[in-house]
Order: C-alpha cells, then sequence, then structure tokens
C-alpha cells in the first residue's frame, strides 16, 4: 500500500450516508411566472437556504463557482464565507472551485480563513470548469485547459500538506519556502476532485489518492458505476486501498407530496434552465424515467426518494450524497418546503437504512 | 419547421449546385417555413476544441447555433477520399455527443463516380446515428456525369431529390407529432 499523503475526510459509518445540498449560484426566470429575481435577493436567499439546511440537521451545504451569464456565484469563496457566518453546525464547500483558472495560494489563504471562522467546517471540491468563458475573462489559454488543472490542482494539495512550500510549474511563479497562512483548524483541508462522469478525470482522482465528488445530471445508476469503478480501480493500481477513499454523489433533486407532483413542478425549471444556461432543454423521456429507481434523477414522493437514494448507495457505497434543488429559478417556498421534507423524512430514513452497525 | 441546408464541401461546385437545389423545392413547397443555408464555402470555421458549442465565435458559432436551433437537417456532401469531407466531420465535432436527438436529417451525397454510392451508409450514418439523429432512410447520390456546370441535368436525379424533400418534410412533421403525443402522455 502506498501511504495517503492527502488529507482525507473521515465518515462514521454507523452514522450512515452524509446528506447535502448544492447550488450552482444559478440565477434564472422560474418558467412557472416568468419573473426572475434579482441578483442580490437570489444570494440572500442562498444564504437563507444554507442556514435552513443546517437547522434542518444536513451535514453540508456547497456552492459552485460560474462565471457564466445566468449566475450569481462569481465570487463564491466570497458567498461561503457568508454562509458561515450564518450557520453553526453545517459543514460548507466549495463544488466546484475552478481551480485552473485560480491562484491556488489565494484559494487556499480563502478558505484557511473561512475554516477558521466557522470553525472548522470547510471542505474544498476543485473541477476544470464545464464551460470556458472564464479562461478569456481572466486571462488563460483553453489549450492548458488539462495542464493548468493538473499543475494547479496538484499545487493546491500540496499546499494543504506543508506550511512551507517550495513549489516550481509553468502557469504560477515559483515559491521557495513560502509560508502559507492562516493554517485550517485542523491542519488540513478536505480536498476534493470534482468529476463530471468522465471515467478519464474519475481516473486521474483515484490515481491521485483523492475524494471524488461526482456529479451527474441523467442517465441510470448503472452508467455512473462504471465511472466509480474506473477511479476505485485507478485507486488501487496506485496502491490506495478505495474502502478508504470517500465519494460523493450529486444531482437533481425535487420532492414533493407526490411524484407526478414533483415532476411537473421541477420539470420547466430544469428545461426551462438548461435551455438558457446550456443551449438546450432536458429530454423529457429522461425526466420522465425518475420514476423508475434505476434512474439517477432523485425527484418524486420522499418515499420514492428514499428508495432510490437507498438503492444508490447499494450500488455506489458513496459516503455523501448531495441534491441540487434549486435550479431554474425554483421559488424559495419550494426550496423551504423540500428542506423541510429532507430534514423530516427522507434523511432519518436514508441514515438510518445506511448506517452500518457493529458486528 | 426550422429547416437548415448545408453545403459542406470547399471545393468545386456539385455539392453547392445540389444544396442549393433542395433549397429551391423547399422555397417552392414549403414556403412557410423558416429557412437557412448554411454553405460552408462561404463560412470560416475554426476546428473543435471541445468547448460548448454556444461558446463559439463568428462563422463557427453562427453554424453550431443554426444547426442546433434546426428541426430538420438536410446534408449535402462530396465525397473525398472515399469519405465525408473533413469540413462536414468538423461541424460534427463541434457539436454535443445528442446534438440531432429530435432532428430529422436527410443526405445528399454527390461523388466523381458510382463506386462511392456507399459512403453514405457506411460513413456518414453511422455517425448520424450516434449523434441520435432521424435519418431519413433514402439519400440521393449523384455522380460527375449528372451535372453539367453549375446545372443537374439527370431528370432522374431531379426527381429523386423532390421526392427526398417531400419523404423528409413528412417524416419530420410525422415525428413531430409523436413525439408531441409521446411528451404529452407523460402527464407532467
Amino acid at each position: 500500500m502506498t501511504e495517503n499523503k492527502n488529507y482525507i475526510p473521515s465518515f462514521d459509518p454507523s452514522k450512515g450516508i452524509e446528506f447535502g445540498i448544492y447550488t450552482l449560484g444559478d440565477h434564472l426566470m422560474n418558467p412557472h411566472t416568468g419573473k426572475r429575481i434579482s441578483a442580490q435577493q437570489r444570494l440572500r436567499e442562498i444564504v437563507e437556504m444554507a442556514k435552513l439546511a443546517d437547522e434542518a440537521g444536513l451535514d453540508v451545504f456547497i456552492v459552485g463557482e460560474s462565471h457564466q451569464d445566468y449566475f450569481v456565484s462569481q465570487a463564491h469563496r466570497v458567498l461561503l464565507s457568508a454562509i458561515a457566518q450564518a450557520t453553526t453546525n453545517i459543514k460548507i464547500s466549495s463544488g466546484s472551485t475552478i481551480i485552473s483558472t485560480s491562484d491556488p495560494v489565494r484559494v487556499y489563504e480563502d478558505f484557511a480563513t473561512i475554516d477558521l471562522l466557522s470553525n472548522g467546517r470547510v471542505e474544498v471540491v476543485a473541477g476544470r470548469a464545464s464551460r470556458i468563458g472564464l479562461f478569456e475573462l481572466l486571462g488563460y489559454n483553453l489549450r492548458d485547459y488539462e495542464a493548468l488543472f493538473e499543475e494547479k490542482f496538484n499545487l493546491l494539495l500540496q499546499i494543504n500538506r506543508s506550511e512551507s512550500v517550495t513549489w516550481e510549474g509553468a502557469f504560477r511563479p515559483p515559491l521557495n519556502n513560502a509560508h502559507i497562512i492562516p493554517r485550517p483548524l485542523r491542519g488540513q483541508l478536505p480536498i476534493w476532485r470534482a468529476v463530471g462522469g468522465s471515467p478519464g478525470s474519475a481516473v486521474l482522482a483515484g490515481r491521485a489518492g483523492v475524494p471524488m465528488y461526482m456529479a451527474h445530471l441523467g442517465g441510470t445508476v448503472g452508467a455512473f458505476k462504471n465511472t466509480l469503478a474506473a477511479y476505485r480501480e485507478a485507486a488501487s493500481e496506485s496502491g490506495y486501498d478505495p474502502a478508504t477513499l470517500p465519494v460523493a454523489t450529486a444531482g437533481f433533486f425535487y420532492a414533493a407530496e407526490d411524484t407526478l407532483t414533483a415532476l411537473r413542478e421541477y420539470y420547466p425549471h430544469i428545461n426551462e434552465g438548461m435551455k438558457a444556461t446550456n443551449g438546450r432543454g432536458f429530454p423529457k423521456q429522461l425526466f420522465a424515467q425518475a420514476q423508475d429507481v434505476r434512474s439517477i434523477i432523485n425527484v418524486g414522493s420522499a418515499q420514492h426518494i428514499i428508495e432510490k437514494i437507498l438503492y444508490q448507495h447499494a450500488q455506489f457505497g458513496q459516503q455523501r450524497y448531495i441534491a441540487q434543488l434549486d435550479f431554474g429559478g425554483v421559488p424559495f417556498d419550494k426550496i423551504r418546503k423540500n428542506i423541510e421534507i429532507i430534514g423530516n423524512e427522507i434523511l432519518p430514513a436514508v441514515k438510518k437504512y445506511t448506517a452500518k452497525k457493529e458486528d | 419547421m426550422n429547416i437548415v441546408v448545408v453545403s459542406s464541401s470547399k471545393v468545386g461546385v456539385k455539392t453547392q449546385t445540389a444544396t442549393k437545389k433542395v433549397v429551391g423545392l423547399i422555397q417552392e413547397h414549403y414556403p412557410e417555413a423558416s429557412l437557412t443555408l448554411l454553405d460552408l464555402k462561404e463560412l470560416d470555421i475554426v476546428f473543435s476544441d471541445g468547448r460548448n458549442y454556444l461558446d463559439y465565435t463568428g462563422d463557427t458559432g453562427y453554424v453550431t447555433e443554426t444547426v442546433m436551433d434546426a428541426d430538420v437537417i438536410f446534408i449535402g456532401s462530396p465525397t473525398f477520399q472515399g469519405s465525408i469531407p473533413a469540413t462536414l466531420k468538423n461541424i460534427f465535432d463541434l457539436l454535443p455527443e445528442n446534438a440531432l436527438y429530435h432532428k430529422t436529417v436527410a443526405i445528399i451525397m454527390t461523388a466523381g463516380t458510382p463506386k462511392h454510392f456507399l459512403v453514405a451508409e457506411t460513413q456518414l450514418k453511422p455517425i448520424l446515428s450516434y449523434m441520435k439523429a432521424n435519418i431519413v432512410p433514402n439519400y440521393v447520390f449523384i455522380e460527375d456525369k449528372d451535372f453539367v456546370l453549375q446545372e443537374i441535368v439527370n431528370d432522374d436525379v431531379l426527381l429523386r431529390l423532390e421526392t427526398l424533400v417531400e419523404n423528409t418534410m413528412v417524416l419530420a412533421r410525422t415525428y413531430r407529432e409523436i413525439w408531441r403525443q409521446q411528451e404529452e402522455s407523460y402527464d407532467f
């Protein structure tokens, strides 16, 4: 076995799977009303959503970085800092931080600061960006898409391991015994690699021995299981015990009193939101398959979602599930309702049935 | 109905001549349809670098967005080295993997000799299938001797083009109605 020099967050199997919420900070029209709230209101509602998640006993709240039109999460670290102040117990994470177009030193300084302010609740998920507008915006060349990520992600991991860093690379001035402070409460931050479902990216996460955060839109659970298998196999080949490496999965989520109501309410948000941000709507057939337990989309009644998450857990064996329930201008009363359903019904059930009992 | 005709050759005029004929037939028989001709000879398109199709600029962005907004696509393709031209493959490479989902796609192939009759079958249709196109089963194959300068002189070919346009529109309209009924049946 290879010694894993990365800081690996610990999960207590006796408590069952962790449950969280993530928002990409999209700022879109509510298709049911044709109206869009102001950027200020959206930002305040994201903080409020984190507070509700904290109060409902959820484990983690995650905010992604995006520099596209229709988003308010450009300064996601500032937003996470506000969330840190507004919450008490919930873990706070990025999901993801585009490390390719950021300076890992500044990223680390910011997250370590938020970690201290939040009493050690911070995690980082580093990603490569699915859209590339920020490369031009921030002065990077798209030709370096892969190389930028690998170099900067590795530097971020190195900074996490050691306060004093000596480093040289192609995309940032060298560091000569640089003192990178402040240090987080527990000495290191949990740092995950974001994977959008591509096995190649999962293999790189496995080879590096870092936890994997896998996002998914639609499709079968089985398809994503292949990506997970690639991750664990690569980790194993590199000498890491896959059982020690946590995995989080994240995707569309929406609960209502019954499954048809959930589909009716959420589909226009997903379809119109995808059209605005990605150019194309979301195929209705793919969304309708959410009614089948084998589809990865967790939309439906509380009971249906519980069954789906338990099925996914049986297939994936993941340590954490993250719900995206606010995409495409979902009004705040529905966000509140969803968090209530999670806290009152879904969370207790999935934790109970995924908790490993002591032998 | 949003119709796009792609003339995918930068060389010569045969493919251009055939696609212009198709444009004329659509204008004549379906004047209510929105119609765009993308003549790759007239456009300056970069090679795909893997970015989202909305992130391209200039002619490239114009072409990707126009194709993505289409309900019906007529692809006019020459035959180069026993296959489709790189200019056409690049259009596919610029688009997402399921880009042709719920789009009806028809093919008009031009070639120097009849030896290339199966190029559409073996080289083009597999790509269209992979991209989830609703493919019109029969295509029109036009060879060198069917053209004189910038005109198609084989009446048989001209009638086959009329048939292709008609069949494509029937298939597109029928499938649109089928897809509408299918989506309605989901009841959400």
